[in-house]
């Protein structure tokens, strides 16, 4: 029951992060343009299909969409002095994490439905459908997760700090986990360092939800992206606890 | 019962000691005042209530819940105004109060209910649907107390809560913390303002170096500082400053503008001086007026010989 109590509470959390954080003009056209231009300057040149392009399109969009704004949060409301006010109140540091991964989750499962739609829209034929949306709310969930880990360290009020760092992680991730290259054409090393991408999983699945086509078999990918999710909540969560008070001095 | 129990509570940052095992009791009802300089330790005591920080040592138990044990139970009900605390200035004023309502679990018609009575009391219905953003630091600061109030907490926390503030909004926060406390609420409130907590407070505690310096009711502390009583007086001419703090009894002379006051041991004695001294230079006294000392002079006097450490 107290638990319950207190997933209402991170629900209402969320609603206010989607408030203030997310339903601004320019973040929504960041999370619908951004992975698109990335995706274009990587395959301007190479003969590529929609259909080739959308498991990286898709996992371009949910992973940055997702990780987007999360990282920053903490940091902002430091920095504009609600955060001391959000911990004095009777809601436990997990359930205000879990509200910033909620709304991470709402606005990245719903801006990616956009590539998804024109995908669909330009011939690109979804046969497995149910491993597509399961494996998208996964890892827009698992991707959301890791956007509040990016947040732990340095415990500043300087969002750009944060910003910066969490790039250093977000792009290089995007490199190693098979968007431009599926994971079978990679030599043994670059399959090795691709295994340690939650991205990864994501892609290999948008890739057989296509094409019926995997690199690691369909549980295999869900398994991963669900351990993956559990990872970052727990780890992110202890670190915060430890943290949060050097962020409030 | 006692609203609020701190026992030898203790905090350390690194090898300095914030606040030193303090202990002190709060009867469900009062309006207790927490003085003292900055870098006391005053914050950090009240970010150990509320539960934003945890102490080193100590316990602090509110309305029987202890914070470090069961701080959720203990946050319920309490209403904190933090020193360092904002409105979400994106959001309107309703909506502030709203989202605080959810985080305290209130009822969303409840929630309604106390928001327009809230929003009303303050000054503020008619700007409710404004984001707080266009309000003025005293508007905004009636907002964060209307959001520390929504939960109807048995407990308030305020931290520097007319801080800055124009003389209407101080008046209207000190009214309502009034009118609060008949109505049975405990008030834990620091201020820098002495004639604020000497016009709120039943009793008052000075802490200094991270430790209680004293705990008493205000008029007590004053009675009680009987080496800080004083006397101003002015005479029809200037006279030599010198020459007053010749007299027996007289400590200290500052001079005020065409006035003098005297710092004395003995208060008899030295109007016997003085009118001694006006007599045998031909002068009039033209005011005299013999002072307790005032919660100002008693927290001086306790702190000013301390250095200012981290809070």
């Amino acid at each position: 029951m107290h638990q319950l109590e207190q997933l209402q509470r991170s629900f209402a959390v969320a609603k206010k992060d989607v408030w203030i954080y997310y339903a601004k003009g320019p973040v929504m056209v960041f999370g619908l343009i951004f992975p698109l231009f990335l995706l274009i300057a990587f395959t301007i040149g190479r003969s590529m299909t929609v259909k080739d392009l959308f498991p990286g399109l898709m996992g371009m969009a949910i992973f940055f969409t997702s990780t987007a704004v999360g990282p920053a949060i903490l940091p902002w409301e430091a920095r504009s002095k609600t955060l001391e006010r959000l911990v004095s109140s009777p809601v436990e540091v997990w359930a205000l994490l879990m509200g910033d991964v909620f709304a991470s989750f709402v606005f990245g499962l719903l801006i990616s439905l956009i590539p998804l739609a024109v995908a669909v829209l330009m011939g690109v034929e979804v046969v497995h459908l149910l491993a597509l949306g399961t494996g998208m709310v996964l890892a827009t969930f698992c991707f959301a997760s890791l956007s509040i880990l990016l947040s732990v360290y340095p415990p500043t009020d300087v969002p750009a700090t944060v910003m910066m760092l969490s790039s250093l992680v977000r792009f290089p991730l995007v490199f190693i986990s098979g968007v431009f290259i599926p994971v079978e054409e990679m030599p043994g090393w670059g399959r090795t360092i691709a295994s340690a991408s939650p991205l990864t999983y994501f892609i290999d699945l948008a890739r057989y939800s296509t094409t019926g086509i995997s690199y690691y078999s369909l549980p295999t990918d869900l398994a991963v992206l669900v351990i993956f999710t559990l990872l970052f909540l727990v780890v992110s969560i202890k670190l915060h606890e430890r943290f949060l008070p050097q962020r409030l001095s | 019962m006692e609203a609020i129990e701190v026992d030898n509570l203790t905090k350390r940052y690194g090898n300095f000691t914030s606040v030193d095992g303090i202990s002190f009791t709060i009867e469900e009802g009062e309006i207790f005042g927490f003085l003292g300089p900055n870098g006391s330790g005053k914050s950090t005591t009240i970010r150990m209530l509320t539960g934003i920080i945890k102490p080193d040592g100590g316990t602090a138990v509110i309305m029987g819940h202890d914070i470090k044990k069961d701080p959720i139970r203990a946050k319920q009900i309490m209403g904190v105004v933090p020193e360092m605390s904002n409105a979400y200035v994106e959001l309107s004023a309703w909506n502030n109060l709203m989202f605080m309502g959810e985080l305290y679990g209130v009822p969303k018609k409840k929630s309604a209910e106390r928001a327009k009575r809230l929003l009303e009391q303050f000054g503020l219905y008619d700007r409710r649907d404004s984001a707080a953003r266009g309000f003025s630091k005293g508007m905004k600061q009636r907002l964060i107390l209307c959001m520390a109030l929504i939960n109807q907490p048995s407990v308030l926390v305020l931290d520097e809560p007319t801080s800055g503030l124009d003389v209407e909004s101080s008046r209207l926060i000190k009214d309502v913390i009034r009118e609060l406390n008949r109505a049975g609420t405990t008030v834990f409130l620091t201020t820098h303002n002495m004639e604020d907590a000497s016009q709120l407070c039943e009793r008052i505690a000075i802490i200094n170096r991270g430790a209680i310096a004293t705990i008493d009711r205000p008029e007590i502390l004053k009675q009680a500082s009987s080496s800080l009583q004083s006397i101003e007086l002015s005479f029809n001419r200037i006279v030599n400053e010198e020459d007053l703090s010749k007299f027996s009894c007289v400590k200290q002379v500052k001079k005020l503008g065409d006035k003098f006051r005297l710092y004395v041991d003995d208060v008899n004695v030295t109007l016997d001086c003085i009118t001694d001294y006006a007599r045998s230079h031909d002068l009039k006294i033209v005011a005299l007026n013999t002072l307790a000392p005032s919660l100002e002079d008693i927290f001086v006097s306790l702190t000013h010989k301390s250095k200012p450490g981290v809070d």
